[in-house]
């Protein structure tokens, strides 16, 4: 026997207390976790897209379009490698209207190349007819690039839908109303987890044609820049050439572009924080009320301990430990057990987010906050413990 | 030299604003290997007058020697670690450790020494076979009899090799027979082992197994 078999010992006086206190603080290091989780997916999604491409749209919203005929001036701004169309379809699956993902039309021969090093194509439908591609773009994507109505659907979003490669899906217009029919001709892989597993590409000439009534317009223009750390300059240099345009431009960093969207989200990251606090806090009580009820069953025992010769300091230690052991416990429990749930369900909200995750940084402050709650909900009894003079101890029973 | 010097202690306590004086100028000495029953009615300050010579509580005045250390001058923590060493108590309800075995009782107080974990555990297993309980090593509280729990108590003061034991009462919560058996062997604690005995009594059959009695009334020798 030590001390630390004491402890345990100890713990194992009122084994149902010991079990319920436990599970209160995994259950409420579970939601905690789950909370900074979303925090972290929050996040990632703001770590979305690169700090060297660049995102032009309507200075007045995403909502507003860009007329197509600012291609050609903002490709001729010195700096500018590429540029590619990105535009918001908003299509529901009316089977399953709530199963929210999300599409873009897009110009492949731009568009593919320059997220190559983000996206890799997993697998493809062999092409109809042989046909030039563009030199650094996937000879995979040839069948999808003959055929108008074909798109690129994410790996993820396949499982979760239940799509075959060459099967036609049609999906329901909400910006662009009407039945739209694609033949699912490739499926990708995000190679960047922040890029979102889940979602689909397909050919800007399609919605141009059949849903935009030739109105020359486009949601967002994407950038590559041949140096990036220009990307300031370039971005003023292109609102510059459309200041007193009709639809002036904003243009901002893809990672910019991307936190606007979960800037969108107001103070939801705040609330989740005092939620996540107020947890902890309310935790905090259960555990201090359990540990003042397990020292006062045990005064004369710790009277009889300090006439044994234990000091006031070892007792102090030992009921301290004692709370710190069931915060801890519970706390690496679900800690972990949200690390394992939320990374294991790939959650992204239909692609608007990168999948759900719970970073190793914050189980880790999880299980600091448990092992603080321990620390603090012992403190009390603890306190009251080495102060407790032997004879009014030794009076509790005789 | 004596083995507990009380010199002219004093014991009060205050409750609101009234001081109840317990012990009044005390003045006793207990020699080496002696055997000393305390006896007196109910709040005459016999526990009282325990406590103070085992260092769990401190006198308001006078001067307590116990093995040539005055521990009215100790401050909590040096009590503390003086009481590990060099008093083992007694009390009237066995007070131990409801979910320790009786081995584990009595290695209790070996964790505050620096020995092994394997010599703390032969230190403890003497010390039951000692009391006759060689074989009840793995008993908890509950399983044992009143006299048995009683003895692993024995055990437990004995096992860190004190040279005084405090009995408070040491057979007021068993039946004749197991008194009986306890007092033999606080007897033979005393005889072969030299151990100085303060036993706390209200029983006069109990106290005629000591070597004197000192009778305390209202906080003074009434002999």
């Amino acid at each position: 026997m030590n001390l630390l078999s004491l402890v345990l010992v100890n713990l194992g006086r009122n084994k149902r207390r010991t079990v319920l206190t436990l599970m209160s603080v995994t259950v409420a290091l579970f939601l905690f976790c789950a909370l900074g989780g979303v925090l972290d997916t929050l996040a990632d999604a703001i770590k979305f897209g690169s700090e060297s491409r660049l995102a032009t749209r309507n200075a007045m919203g995403l909502v507003f379009p860009i007329p197509q005929a600012y291609r050609q001036r903002i490709a001729a701004v010195p700096g500018i490698r590429r540029i590619a169309v990105q535009n918001w379809f908003g299509g529901l699956d009316p089977a399953n209207p709530h199963n929210f993902f999300f599409e873009f039309a897009v110009d492949p021969e731009n568009f593919f190349p320059m997220y190559r090093s983000e996206i890799e194509i997993a697998e493809a439908s062999p092409p109809q007819a042989q046909i030039s591609l563009p030199a650094d773009m996937d000879p995979k994507l040839a069948a999808f690039m003959t055929e108008q109505t074909a798109c690129v659907v994410s790996e993820v979003l396949m499982k979760k839908m239940g799509w075959k490669l060459g099967q036609t899906i049609t999906l329901q217009g909400t910006i662009y109303p009407g039945s739209w029919p694609f033949t699912i001709r490739a499926t990708y892989r995000a190679i960047s987890q922040a890029f979102g597993g889940s979602g689909m590409f397909f050919h800007f000439k399609y919605l141009e044609q059949k849903g935009m009534g030739g109105s020359g317009a486009v949601g967002v223009y994407k950038l590559e820049l041949s140096h990036p750390e220009q990307a300031a300059e370039i971005a003023k240099q292109v609102d510059a050439l459309f200041e007193n345009s009709a639809a002036s431009t904003h243009t901002e960093t893809e990672r910019a572009f991307a936190a606007g969207f979960v800037s969108m989200y107001g103070n939801i990251p705040f609330v989740l924080r005092v939620i996540g606090l107020a947890v902890a806090f309310a935790i905090l009580l259960i555990a201090a009320n359990t540990m003042v009820m397990a020292v006062r069953e045990r005064t004369s025992e710790v009277g009889v301990m300090k006439t044994l010769g234990f000091e006031d300091s070892t007792i102090f230690g030992i009921v301290v430990t004692e709370a710190a052991v069931i915060t801890l416990g519970g706390g690496v429990a679900g800690s972990l057990l949200a690390k394992y749930a939320i990374d294991t369900s790939h959650f992204n909200a239909g692609g608007a987010f990168p999948p759900m995750t719970v970073h190793w940084a914050t189980v880790a402050t999880g299980i600091s906050v448990a092992l603080v709650i321990g620390a603090v909900s012992g403190l009390i009894p603890a306190w009251q413990a080495s102060r407790l003079r032997i004879v009014d101890a030794l009076r509790r029973v005789e | 030299m004596s083995a507990i010097e009380v010199r002219d202690v004093y014991k009060e306590y205050q409750r609101d604003s009234q001081h109840i004086p317990v012990l009044s100028g005390l003045t006793f000495d207990v020699a080496p290997a002696d055997f000393v029953a305390l006896m007196g009615p109910s709040g005459s300050g016999k526990t009282t007058l325990l406590n103070l010579i085992g260092g769990i509580d401190q006198p308001s005045r006078g001067q307590i020697v116990v093995g040539g250390t005055d521990i009215a001058k100790l401050d909590g923590r040096k009590l503390a670690k003086w009481r590990s060493r060099n008093v083992g108590f007694i009390f009237q309800l066995y007070n131990l450790i409801p979910v320790l075995t009786a081995l584990q009782n009595v290695e209790l107080p070996l964790l505050l020494a620096k020995m092994s974990g394997k010599e703390r555990l032969q230190r403890a297993k003497t010390a039951l076979e000692l009391v006759g309980l060689g074989d009840r090593l793995s008993h908890y509280p509950r399983q044992l009899s009143g006299g048995q729990e009683q003895r692993v108590a024995i055990a437990r003061a004995l096992v860190s090799d004190p040279a005084v034991l405090l009995a408070d009462e040491p057979t007021g919560d068993l039946d004749r027979k197991s008194g009986e058996e306890i007092l033999q062997l606080l007897e033979r604690l005393n005889a072969e082992f030299k151990k100085t005995i303060v036993m706390v009594t209200h029983d006069p059959h109990a106290a005629e197994r000591a070597h004197r009695m000192v009778h305390l009334d209202k906080g003074v020798l009434s002999n």
